[in-house]
């Protein structure tokens, strides 16, 4: 499935040491695996499994995903920034798909 | 046995559940104890304390497909003070896992916000493992009007 581009909320400056909050949101369908088609056979499960954000390169948030997280998975989360650099963002599909956004953002 | 109106309406309805919820091929559920096991793994078998982590869910979530819900841990996030990861676990789905969040010392603060999937009224459970090995639970029930596990 082509994905479409995500949504990141990320502010853009920051001071020095601040913890920002961060939001995300990615359009996938969740397939959870539970459900069944019209002719009774289980629909095979597709989700995003894993979500990570890592700042200039340091692990900063990490989500393992159950079935349960609901379609459109939408992660908020807090982010210590001691330097301007850049976030970066991946969610890994089941199919292997990985999508990946980066946001800056600066110290004054 | 003398019964009003009101008494037999409602046993009617009871017996209308009953019959219900044996005639329908549901799938197999999580239970309690599917849960509790999951804990005892992610805290390396310590019974998980009360307090420093608090759950945040609505009381009653209209639609079981999209329940917000918001976690967070007392911690200073750095040096022994960190907080780990933290599991949510839904009781009643048919898989109790939802997600486990790791945090790092660049968290800056133990808190996520997600959407989540309810099947039916249970409990939430939110359980975070610190750094130095203890463990902290907090459940929420979360009564569910619509399922959203499909089905």
């Amino acid at each position: 499935m082509a994905q479409s581009k995500p949504r990141v909320k990320v502010p853009k400056t920051a001071a020095a040491g601040e913890v920002v909050t961060l939001k995300t949101l990615i359009s996938h369908e969740m397939e959870s695996g539970q459900r069944k088609d019209k002719d009774g056979n289980l629909i095979p499960r597709k989700i995003i499994n894993k979500f990570s954000c890592e700042f200039n390169g340091v692990k900063v948030f990490e989500c393992d995903i159950d079935p349960s997280i609901s379609a459109n998975p939408y992660f908020e989360f807090s982010a210590k920034v001691n330097e301007s650099g850049t976030f970066k963002l991946t969610w890994v599909d089941d199919d292997g798909t990985v999508t990946t956004d980066e946001q800056k953002i600066e110290v004054k | 046995m003398n019964l009003n109106r009101r008494q037999t309406l409602g046993l009617s309805a009871a017996a209308a559940v009953v019959v219900a919820a044996g005639l329908r091929v549901s799938p197999a559920l999580a239970t309690t104890e599917d849960a509790d096991k999951r804990i005892m793994e992610f805290t390396g078998g310590k019974a998980p304390g009360t307090g420093k982590i608090s759950l945040t869910a609505p009381e009653i979530a209209e639609n079981g497909n999209t329940v917000p819900i918001t976690v967070s841990v007392e911690s200073a996030m750095a040096g022994d003070d960190l907080v780990q990861s933290v599991m949510i676990l839904a009781d009643g789905n048919p898989n109790p896992a939802v997600a486990t969040f790791h945090f790092s010392e660049l968290s800056g603060a133990a808190s996520a916000t997600t959407r989540m999937r309810l099947a039916k009224t249970q409990n939430v459970i939110a359980v975070a493992l610190m750094k130095d090995g203890s463990a902290f639970m907090d459940k929420k029930q979360v009564k569910v009007t619509i399922g959203g596990c499909g089905g």
